[in-house]
């Protein structure tokens, strides 16, 4: 297209480099032999709360997690618990906050939490969207136009339609999210829509446009999109397959590589069984750092398997990580 | 040695836009700024880069390293700004294609040499000028996205009581516990995606040396903007970045706002 493009020379650390894709990194030519990175805290940026725990009304089946409402091997952060940390936080400078589960609308106190937690930043709630009812969502709706900061809300939906989404989320999920994202927009919200590849990747662009498409028929003229990697652990594993034994980061694949886009390099996640390294990783006992802020803030081995697809696509989790694709 | 300056104009991305920049350093030499700052991301977006550094040298601003600059002198493949959305590097191809052909080898060589950060000291306040962040060249610093916790650490960590940043386009500016001040001075580059034309950029009057804290002002400019869009049809670049030019409304590199700035927009 153009005459003289420039020349590609290798990333430096003055600034956060592109993503790396898989078609330009090969892991399995770097081995998997030796012992697997650490990672260092640069700084916490990023604290999480895994509010609900692993107790979530859905079973979607990629979940890595394994989050289901039958599932309380991690249960609620209560209020005076996420004030404590917010607290913590602080002397840490702590830049954002996020709420996760499980499905953190089935926390009572949500509302309160997002209030407390504003007065000090920003915060986002990674939600499924089909628990929005007007009692919980009209609260946080006023503290968020009230704030200095930025409150956002992830919605997770897998396919722009029920016969993509639903064989993934479970029966009616799709119309409840949407209905949920309908909400959330009259209520002055622009809610980035998250939805892991499910499908394949050579269908990005389709797949894009058609969630473009059925977010503008519900009056979300320039919708927010952020699409994630599915991780092959938790269920999933199941569904796909696991990782294979050279889907490892190794000490090699570390070289030249900016730590700073791997989530453990900037993030933690409070649990009501401790901080853990990333919210990927809290079924993993290895994951768990401590009991404060100064245990949890010591490096991180990237011995997991999840940690190869973090690794490939940086930062995933994040709001404006993800899967971007060339379309020029 | 020239005693320090008690009023400076600071100017965050040029984006090759040569006319914002004529009128920007002729307003704040009207104003009396006694100094002028480039926080960098010199080219990019707009015609004519290489029409920017003569401006720059004639007129003695004092230039740092941003991302774009970075990139455009070593030659890498991208301009660093960290986008993730598809459309938006889209854009951002394009215009660093358009940037990297039209910018002279002699320019690249001189962006090789602008330092990564400018530190003044002021009757003891220790002033931090740099691109993106202290700590990263290509951090955004959005206003309802950044906590003053995080600021106050910044300052600390960078050992200043007033950091000033661009890279994001927006201007903003936010005191912080013990006196301290963050701004993000926005750009010349384009409008800050408020409907206006004018661009913008920041005095710092650090008044008597008697006076305690510096005050930081928000200066509208307006140029040109139609000869801007004219030269950038000429150039055959994006008539999406033609329309930001005329309407104020961003229409590419959005996806990385947060939901408040996003929400002032039209797009």
């Amino acid at each position: 297209m153009h005459g003289s493009a420039p020349p590609i020379e290798p990333r430096q650390d003055s600034a956060r480099p592109r993503r790396i894709h898989s078609s330009q990194s090969s892991a399995n030519d770097a081995g998997s032999a030796g012992a697997a990175p650490l990672v260092r805290l640069d700084h916490l940026d990023t604290l999480w709360f895994q509010v609900t725990g692993t107790i979530c009304n859905l079973r979607c089946v990629h979940c890595f997690i394994s989050c289901a409402p039958d599932n309380d091997s991690f249960g609620f952060l209560s209020l005076a618990e996420v004030e404590d940390w917010l607290r913590r936080s602080e002397k840490w400078g702590v830049k954002e906050y996020y709420f996760t589960g499980g499905e953190p609308f089935m926390h009572p106190d949500l509302a309160a939490m997002l209030e407390r937690t504003l007065e000090r930043g920003p915060a986002s709630v990674l939600t499924n969207g089909t628990l929005l009812p007007a009692r919980a969502l009209k609260p946080i709706a006023r503290t968020a136009r009230a704030a200095s900061y930025s409150l956002e809300m992830r919605v997770s939906l897998d396919g722009p339609s029920p016969e993509t989404n639903d064989p993934i989320r479970g029966e009616g999920t799709f119309d409840r999210a949407m209905d949920g994202v309908r909400k959330l927009l009259a209520e002055g919200f622009l809610p980035i829509i998250t939805a892991t590849q499910v499908w394949e990747p050579e269908r990005d662009e389709e797949v894009r446009q058609a969630f473009v498409a059925r977010l503008r028929s519900l009056g979300y003229e320039n919708p927010r999109l952020k699409i994630l990697p599915s991780l092959r652990i938790g269920r999933e594993a199941a569904r796909i397959r696991p990782y294979t034994d050279e889907e490892r980061v190794t000490e090699a694949m570390m070289e030249g590589y900016e730590e700073n886009q791997l989530l453990c390099a900037s993030s933690r996640v409070v649990t009501n069984r401790g901080i853990y390294a990333c919210p990927i990783l809290i079924e993993k006992p290895a994951a768990r750092m401590g009991s404060t802020l100064e245990e949890a803030s010591r490096p991180v081995r990237l011995d997991e398997s999840a940690c190869y697809t973090c690794w490939l696509h940086g930062a995933i989790c994040s709001n404006y990580g993800g899967i971007g694709q060339d379309v020029s | 040695m020239s005693p320090e300056p008690r009023r400076i104009a600071v100017f965050g991305g040029v984006y090759s836009n040569h006319l914002a920049l004529a009128a920007a350093i002729e307003d704040a030499t009207a104003r009396g700024a006694e100094a002028l700052y480039c926080l960098g991301d010199l080219g990019a977006f707009g015609p004519h880069p290489d029409r920017v550094f003569p401006l720059l040298v004639d007129q003695e601003v004092r230039v740092l390293r941003g991302n774009y600059d970075d990139s455009i002198a070593r030659g890498l493949e991208d301009c660093q700004c960290g986008y993730t959305d598809p459309r938006d590097n889209h854009f951002a191809r394009l215009s660093y294609r358009y940037t990297f052909r039209n910018t002279h080898e002699r320019w690249r060589r001189w962006m090789a040499r602008l330092p990564g950060e400018i530190r003044l000291d002021v009757d003891g306040a220790r002033v931090l000028m740099c691109h993106g962040s202290p700590r990263r060249m290509n951090e955004f610093l959005w206003e309802s996205a950044t906590s003053t916790q995080f600021l106050t650490w910044l300052a600390r960590e960078h050992e200043a009581d007033i950091v000033l940043a661009t890279h994001t386009g927006i201007p903003w500016q936010r005191s912080l516990p013990g006196g301290g001040l963050f701004a993000n001075v926005g750009v010349l580059g384009r409008p800050a995606n408020d409907g206006r034309t004018e661009v913008w950029y920041a005095l710092l009057d650090f008044g008597d040396a008697t006076e305690a804290p510096a005050v930081l002002e928000f200066v509208p400019v307006s140029y040109d903007h139609e000869r801007l869009a004219g030269e950038m049809r000429a150039e055959e670049l994006p008539e999406e970045f033609v329309e930001t030019i005329l309407t104020g409304w961003w229409t590419t590199c959005i996806e990385v706002l947060p939901a408040r700035e996003r929400a002032l927009g039209r797009f």
